[in-house]
């Protein structure tokens, strides 16, 4: 296809470097330079999408980040991304796009049916819908979801790089238009440390978008140039292109996003496709612009309906005519200074309906001396043509604006360029919780009192001539870098001068009168992206809908991607004329980051795959994968879960291990348990505090389980402790929880006990740990322990002493978690597997069997062991686990002991550790089964509880289970029924929690 | 994201801290001695202010000590730190607030 819009000259483009791209499956070309919006407009295609609700056609309305309308699928397969603006996206070579709100097609579809039962869909539809019979809801939901989407999230995973980094600066200054361009230069020239963020590709903002402006009285992009030259050569100046400033966060810190390679579509090579900037500014000069305000008139969102403003960008930057033949509407100048442009550029335009009765100015002066025909008073009232414009009614005026005079006058056109005045740029300054106040002299919302180091300039602040605009980016530069502590230096310079054309005076006429009694008159769109008409807005009001926060989310004006760039102003201005208030008191909504979406992918950086968590292995964990094993997550670290040999199940694995444990010897890579290392003349003190048990009179070589509790009294850890000298302790924790416990003790040696001599350190990764557990342990350890005594005397149960194990120091600590007689052995970690593959040549004649987690848990759960975690879940005491035996009567005190006599706590019917016994032996509980009594009848059942543990137990032959009961230990022999989800009920019987050798007979001789 | 003094590194990210609530909550001399109305205080009962707070934080991961800051819970702004057991500075808390 010819680009048959494009003028033959000027704009900012690259006709030597034609590119192709495809837009719902038909082929155009571009230039370098383009947006698609561009290219597209160049190609004649105005029709860029159905609208959300109603599905009417929709056409590009603007030409930056506030498009409502055109919103794009770009990309194919794991590279498309949903909902991009047409009017953002660079165009390059093979660029693949399609319309997304729209099915089956754009030209055709079934969700036009939706305009015309358009009276079923009106404001707070939504809500309606959930109030409905939900099984209605159940049968519309697929269609409306189906015909109302945004887009399509892209197939496969993001084959994309992003990246993360951080930054500091004396001044950010977002936006590089003619005020932050002033900003940056008065900040750089003063040797400030200056960060200038601009969203698009080129610097000099609106100053593309006009024509024949000059500057210190050079052409305008001469300036850009030379500014542009300056800035890069200052070494303290960043400037970030194609970067958008998303989020104003607390404390100065702005979030913004760099498009690194987006724009050469996919081929990434070694940079990132986009990457995230977390910047923490002394500074920041806001000088984000203001966007263009639509008006709000009959049929105002047909195709080639556009923002007068884009209309002059299209022509001045991309050298795009965005139509033939034109007609403006406006209330202030800017109406007339996209009609000179348009008419310069060779488009017949056919008449200015200006709002104002008398409209004057710089630029209205110009378009009665270039022989413009203006229709002062009057308005559009009425459009016509399906996918696109073709004709307009123009009518005058009452003079209060509220009606239209006689019938008016229908001019043919393709192009309707409207202005209804400028909305500034508030988002980043609202979310910087800046208060917004009302100028009822601009007739629009501008930066109030700054809540942090902050200042807007330019026209983001209302000050429109653009001289106004760089002296006050200027000065704000300036500024900012003095209270950014940059001391002024002599270069700074004069502020750039030009001249101040104006957009005021305006005439605000918020809703313009159609006409045509309502309800027959087209709808007045306020919010495009939304697709609420100025009739849904009163029609919340009507409903009682009064606050304009509930206005908003009851119309949902405003909300989404959107965040009311192009609407909020029209919505608020409506509200406060149907209600009769002034609009300072109806008050703003808040903007909302993000201020145009970002992706996923950039949240996540680097941070994915391998690199989302640390993983942690232990010394010996080579040898576990080339066991085979089956690994499971604790934490980060990556435990052998169980060992299977070929041909075996899981269950069969687990249960060879847990026989072998009880039957010769088990052994298990136990290094993951935290280790924390305590020293100090009070450590013994120390413990006591935090410990249930006591431990001044635990002697030195050897070891005490501890039971560590919260100040609420509830378990949070527990695990063995020994004493190694006479101020010198070696404490363990449960794997995952190693962290956690330090922090834990930190924080109460810091801020109760900084009086205690105590001194904590994690000692985990500076030592590997192995289990070896089961009658032959004592054996096999003698084998390769030289001469250390193991007898019975020299290193009881509970005792530690130091030897050499296969000639590696060690430290032998002889506890047990298997209920087997047990010893741990802790080794230097770079000695680990030279232990582990001793024990393991040693143990052959023992018949030794690696064991997992798995076999672990089945050992401890037949000896009733609970795990903090599994039998514990933050809400359970000592005594709830049947556990008073460790809480000391006698010390006074133990963080969390007086907790344990609170009324709650005490209470008979709390949750208590018992055992389960199915009646079927065979049948194995669900983990986390509830418990009920009796026959289960109609809901509600009271629960009693639920299974913590549940595990086959090959030693005993049968299924054993932990749970957690209300008054358990009062329930001793009584039947509880399991309901299941696969609506099966297991009876079982409540019993003690200690399946094998209560006596505990095994550990000794 | 706050940037929160350190009272021993200086001024750091928010990431690198933890939070650890009201501040200046002392521990009953003698637990026993209190009842279960003052002791669950104590332990669950906290202030919910609107204006300036005296709350802990740790620098976990930097220096791993425990502090105190004076942090508006309008506006965020930070208007002291200072280290544990030391008194609060001097401020004009009702103005504030
Ligand atoms: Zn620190």
């Amino acid at each position: 296809m010819t680009q048959s819009f494009r003028l033959p000259e000027g704009g900012v483009i690259d006709r030597g470097r034609r590119l192709g791209f495809r837009f719902d499956g038909r082929d155009y070309m571009g230039c370098a330079g383009d947006t698609l919006a561009s290219a597209l407009l160049a190609n004649g295609v105005h029709l860029t999408g159905r609208s959300f609700k109603y599905h009417r056609p929709r056409g590009i309305l603007s030409a930056g980040a506030e498009e409502p309308n055109a919103l794009i699928q770009l990309g194919e397969g794991a590279r498309c991304e949903p909902n991009l603006r047409a009017t953002q996206i660079e165009l390059f070579d093979g660029l693949i796009a399609r319309s997304q709100n729209r099915w089956p097609s754009l030209d055709f579809d079934i969700g036009a049916l939706n305009n015309r039962m358009s009276r079923l869909l009106p404001s707070g539809f939504y809500y309606k819908t959930f109030m409905w019979p939900a099984s209605f809801w159940m049968k519309y939901e697929f269609i409306i979801r189906h015909s109302a989407g945004l887009g399509q999230a892209p197939e496969g995973r993001d084959p994309d790089r992003y990246d993360k980094t951080f930054a500091h600066c004396d001044v950010l200054v977002v936006g590089a238009g003619p005020s932050g361009l002033a900003a940056a230069l008065a900040a750089g020239r003063g040797g400030a440390r200056v960060i200038l963020a601009e969203q698009d590709a080129l610097l000099g903002g609106s100053l593309w978008s006009g024509n024949g402006e000059t500057i210190d009285g050079a052409p305008a992009r001469d300036w850009i140039e030379a500014a542009r030259r300056e800035l890069e050569a200052m070494a303290e100046v960043t400037i970030l292109t194609r970067t958008l400033a998303y989020g104003y966060f607390d404390h100065n810190f702005v979030a913004l996003v760099e498009r690194v390679t987006d724009h050469l579509g996919g081929v990434a090579g070694k940079q990132p496709r986009q990457r995230l900037w977390k910047l923490r500014a002394k500074q920041v000069v806001l000088a984000t612009g203001a966007i263009e305000r639509p008006l709000v008139f009959a049929g105002n969102d047909r195709p080639g309906i556009m923002l007068a403003d884009a209309c002059r960008t299209y022509v001045n930057r991309f050298a795009v005519q965005p139509g033939k033949r034109a007609v403006v509407f406006t209330n202030n100048e800017s109406g007339h200074l996209a009609a000179l442009d348009m008419a310069a550029a060779g488009i017949d335009v056919a008449a200015i309906a200006d709002l104002r009765e008398d409209p004057m100015g710089p630029a209205s002066e110009r378009t009665e001396a270039a022989g413009l025909r203006v229709i002062p008073g009057s308005a559009v009232v009425g459009t016509k043509g399906e996918r696109r414009v073709k004709q307009v009614r123009i009518a005058r005026l009452n003079p209060d604006g509220t009606q239209a005079l006689a019938a008016g006058e229908n001019l043919d056109c393709d192009v309707l360029a409207m202005s209804g005045g400028w909305n500034p740029s508030l988002h980043l300054f609202s979310q910087s919780r800046g208060k917004v106040r009302f100028d009822s002299g601009l007739g629009c919302f501008v930066p109030g009192a700054s809540a942090q180091a902050e200042r807007s300039a330019g026209s983001c602040n209302g000050v429109f001539g653009l001289n106004d605009c760089l002296a006050q980016g200027f000065n704000a530069g300036k500024q900012a870098a003095q209270d950014a502590g940059i001391k002024a230096g002599s270069k700074g310079g004069a502020a750039p001068q030009a001249g101040n054309g104006d957009f005021l005076p305006a005439r605000w006429i918020w809703e313009v009168p159609s006409g045509k009694p309502a309800g027959r008159a087209g709808k007045a769109f306020v919010d495009f992206q939304n697709d609420v008409t100025a009739n849904d807005l009163k029609l919340a009001l009507r409903e009682g809908y009064e606050s304009i926060e509930h206005v908003k989310r009851y119309t949902t004006t405003g909300m989404g991607t959107d965040q009311g760039k192009t609407s909020n102003v029209n919505a608020i201005g409506i509200v406060a004329q149907t209600q009769g208030r002034e609009i300072p008191d109806v008050g703003v909504t808040t903007f909302r980051p993000p201020y145009t979406p970002v992706t996923f992918g950039v949240f996540a950086g680097r941070d994915v795959d391998d690199l989302l968590d640390p993983v942690r292995k232990t010394p010996i964990h080579d040898w576990h994968e080339r066991a085979g094993a089956a690994f499971e997550d604790v934490g980060q670290w990556k435990r052998p879960w169980y060992f299977p040999q070929a041909g075996e199940t899981m269950h069969q694995a687990v249960n060879r291990e847990v026989k072998a444990a009880r039957e010769s010897a088990g052994i298990m890579d136990a290094t993951t348990l935290g280790k924390i290392d305590i020293q100090g003349r009070d450590s013994a003190e120390f413990l006591n505090r935090v410990y249930t048990n006591a431990w001044t009179k635990l002697a030195v070589g050897r070891c005490r389980y501890g039971l560590m509790l919260n100040e609420a009294g509830m378990v949070i850890d527990d695990g063995v402790t020994a004493r190694l000298g006479e101020f010198h302790y070696l404490m363990t924790t449960t794997s995952g929880n190693a962290a956690p416990v330090l922090a834990h003790l930190e924080e109460y040696l810091q801020t109760e006990w900084p009086d205690l001599d105590v001194h904590l350190t994690s000692v985990t990764d500076q030592f590997a740990t192995v289990t070896i557990s089961g009658p032959k342990a004592r054996a096999l350890l003698a084998d390769v322990a030289g001469d250390m005594d193991l007898g019975s005397q020299a290193l009881p149960h509970m005792g530690v002493g130091d030897g050499r194990v296969a000639g590696i120091a060690a430290r032998i600590a002889r506890i047990s978690f298997t209920g087997e007689m047990s010893y741990e052995i802790n080794v230097p970690a770079s000695c680990g597997l030279a232990l582990w593959q001793a024990l393991m040549t040693a143990g052959a004649k023992y018949a030794i069997v690696p064991y997992g987690t798995e076999a672990m848990h089945v050992l401890r759960a037949e000896k009733g062991f609970i795990i903090v975690g599994q039998e514990t879940d933050g809400s359970v005491t000592p005594i709830d686990l049947g556990m008073d035996w460790i809480v000391s009567k006698k010390k006074t005190d133990f963080i969390g002991k007086r907790s344990l006599t609170r009324p709650d706590i005490i209470k008979p019917d709390r949750k208590q550790l018992v055992g389960l016994l199915t009646g079927d032996p065979k049948e194995v509980l669900p983990e986390g089964a509830h418990l009920v009594e009796g026959a289960v009848g109609q809901p509600p059942v009271p629960m009693l509880g639920h299974v913590t543990s549940s595990y086959e137990s090959p030693n005993l032959g049968r299924s054993i289970a932990l749970a957690m009961i209300k008054g358990g230990r009062d329930r001793m022999g009584q039947s509880l029924q399991a309901p299941l989800a696969d609506g099966r009920t297991i009876a079982c019987t409540v019993t003690g929690p200690v399946f094998l050798d209560p006596e505990g007979t095994r550990l000794n001789d | 994201m706050l940037v929160i003094p350190c009272p021993h590194c200086g001024p750091r990210c928010e990431i690198e801290f933890s939070y650890g609530g009201q501040a200046h909550i002392a521990r009953p001399q003698d637990p026993a001695a209190a009842d279960d109305a003052t002791w669950a205080d104590y332990v669950f009962m906290r202030d919910n202010t609107k204006g300036v707070f005296l709350e802990r934080w740790v620098h976990s991961h930097g220096c791993r000590q425990w502090f105190n800051v004076a942090r508006h819970t309008v506006t965020y702004e930070i208007l002291a730190s200072y280290e544990t057991g030391a008194a609060p500075p001097n401020l004009d808390l009702e103005s504030q607030a």
